[in-house]
């Protein structure tokens, strides 16, 4: 059963994926101009035009086209740059580690942060307490990551400036870094002192992108552990003696963890979205600033590769989440 | 024992209030902003650069929050980015309620290939992250108002078609509709007078909703500088440029985003408080 449901999971997947391939060649497309044109230096012969057009298959009818382009796709041959003149895959998956560790370290912060709201606001429950961090709770639902960011940056950028809110990582310790994975590299070799660079520079963007997360795990997980603790085996564990910090951490949260686990998979992929403006805010070197400066250069062969990644990634990870899901829930297990 | 949800209660009354005046003063303020607006908000002038607010040292009568680099006004700037706003707001935020809840009606009530092709066209757009497919949309389009209305409703009908397809589909269940039918009723006859006025409230909880994130996608493209011209004043533009001159002139920032910040919230409040109205479990 389980066998079934992952081939069959994995076919919607492709799907989707095709139905992402076609969406964002149809967009490029629609583009006013002969993509061709823009390439050649003016004063081109019409022979040169023929010959570029062949070159790229723009001779050929729009589904050959797309068959020809997806199969590069496939094969890895996203195109090469026009601003740069470089393979779009290499540049693209020079930029990815920067967005992927800024994305898991707000997934940690936002976890951290909201599982600690949900376990004040249920040792609390029924207290202002309780009230107050509903109210704030709510506001931090409701204004996105990219208004946080610039609340941070007045706070801890100018008012109180104890953070760094522009760049990855200090110019003078880059090139000490022999992969693109520099918060990882650095635990490992123990360089704290790049360590401590890093996360100087990272966590007022990871914390923007964190915070409206946060606030969706607090509310949910605090919603589910109140629901948990009228149940007869937590009132059980009550009248052995427990004290009630045991019983929320040991007996209550196992239970109630489930549906949040959820919900951070799905939410997750919005995270990496906001990714794209963040980075631009606090001029991050990842994929979203790249995206962005390839727009305004126009460069499409770029931002069709980053959107094609960034696609890739939002189904891996609801794939992934999905088969973590059945794995865990008993009554997926064995249904 | 004090409940805890009093608190929230109490206030819940208040917030929808402050947040339903905050829209109404930004209405007033863009819709008469030739009028009240104290400067031409695009007259540059280097004499009167980076005056502070009204209540600081050094600042000039008639320009209440102060200049930016170039001494637009930054008042007058955020009345007249208001008009992009709100512009925005209401013509994305319906067109998108529009197209998305009819493509979710027709999916949960027909049902069928139609439910087919809409829900697997909804899986493909979940996988594009909204604020690059915007700027994908843009890069293509090329800036201007039009083009940030039409990304707005091309990445978010999603949103509208998803919540009112089930919506749909659960009501289609229920007897009165069945009853409908027995009565001799049309399928389409059925939608529009049974079905349609039952997932009205979720739709205008929705579209409430909607603006507010019309609102800032607006701001976040102007913040990259693909929203209209850079000659006309958006929030999102101010907010740029006063990103750069934090240093010295941190109120081109603030105001902005002040008045940003509040608008979003106002619009969220305001779909939250419509949701409890209409939901009546809560009640």
């Amino acid at each position: 059963m389980f066998l079934r449901r992952l081939l069959s999971r994995i076919a919607t997947t492709l799907v989707t994926l095709f139905g992402v391939a076609v969406i964002v060649f149809a967009v490029i497309r629609i583009v006013p101009g002969d993509p061709v044109a823009m390439m050649l230096p003016p004063g081109a012969t019409e022979a040169d035009i023929a010959r570029l057009q062949a070159f790229y298959g723009l001779d050929k009818s729009i589904p050959e086209q797309f068959f020809i382009w997806l199969g590069g796709v496939v094969q890895g041959d996203f195109g090469t740059s026009i601003t740069t003149r470089q393979p779009v895959l290499g540049l693209v998956l020079s930029r990815l580690p920067a967005t992927l560790e800024l994305s898991v370290m707000a997934l940690v912060i936002a976890v951290a942060l909201g599982g600690l709201v949900a376990l004040t606001g249920t040792r609390l429950r029924y207290t202002r307490t309780e009230g107050a961090l509903d109210v704030a709770n709510g506001m931090a639902l409701s204004v996105p990551d990219f208004l946080w960011g610039l609340v941070l940056i007045l706070l801890f950028g100018v008012l109180w400036p104890v953070f760094t809110i522009s760049g990855r990582v200090s110019p003078n310790l880059a090139p000490e870094f022999a992969t693109s994975f520099f918060l990882f590299e650095s635990v490992v070799r123990l360089r704290f002192d790049l360590w401590l660079d890093l996360v100087q520079h990272m966590l007022m963007p990871a914390l923007a992108l964190a915070i409206p997360l946060a606030a969706i795990i607090g509310q949910l997980l605090k919603q589910s552990l109140k629901e948990t603790m009228h149940l007869d085996y937590v009132t059980l564990a009550r009248t052995k003696g427990y004290s009630e910090n045991h019983v929320i951490l040991r007996e209550a949260l196992r239970n109630a963890v489930l549906p949040t686990l959820t919900l951070i998979g799905v939410q997750f992929t919005f995270l990496i979205g906001g990714t794209v403006i963040i980075e631009r805010l606090f001029s991050y070197e990842g994929l979203g600033n790249m995206a962005i400066d390839a727009v305004i250069n126009r460069d499409l062969p770029l931002i069709q590769g980053i959107v094609l990644l960034f696609a890739l990634l939002f189904t891996m990870v609801n794939l992934a989440v999905d088969l973590l899901y059945a794995v865990l829930n008993p009554r997926l297990r064995h249904a | 024992m004090l409940d805890g949800r009093s608190l929230v209660k109490r206030t819940a009354g208040l917030r929808l209030w402050l947040s339903a005046g905050w829209i109404a003063a930004l209405v007033i303020g863009a819709v008469f902003a030739p009028w009240i607006a104290p400067q031409d908000p695009l007259m540059q002038d280097l004499f009167t650069s980076r005056l502070p607010p009204f209540w600081m040292d050094g600042a000039e009568p008639g320009y209440w929050l102060g200049t930016d680099s170039l001494g637009r006004d930054v008042l007058s700037r955020i009345l007249y980015g208001g008009r992009v706003a709100l512009i925005v707001a209401l013509i994305a935020g319906t067109a998108t309620a529009l197209i998305g809840a009819t493509l979710g009606l027709i999916a949960g009530y027909f049902r069928g290939w139609a439910d087919m092709v809409i829900s697997r066209l909804v899986d493909i757009w979940m996988a594009f992250p909204p604020v690059l497919f915007a700027i994908l949309l843009i890069a293509v389009m090329g800036t201007g108002l039009t083009s940030v209305v039409v990304a707005i409703i091309v990445i978010d009908w999603t949103r509208f078609a998803r919540v009112v397809r089930a919506e749909a589909m659960a009501q289609g269940a229920m007897d009165y509709v069945a009853s409908a039918q027995v009565a001799g009723r049309g399928r389409m006859s059925t939608l529009l007078t049974e079905i349609l006025p039952n997932v009205l409230s979720t739709i205008a909880v929705l579209l409430t909703l909607e603006m507010g994130i019309a609102v800032i996608v607006e701001a976040i493209l102007s913040f990259v500088n693909l929203s209209v011209s850079t000659d006309d004043p958006t929030w999102g533009g101010m907010i740029a440029e006063g990103r750069l001159s934090i240093h010295q002139a941190w109120w081109v920032l603030v105001f902005p985003l002040v008045a940003l910040f509040l608008t979003v919230l106002s619009f969220s409040q305001l779909g939250e408080g419509l949701k409890d109205r209409f939901d009546p479990v809560l009640n």
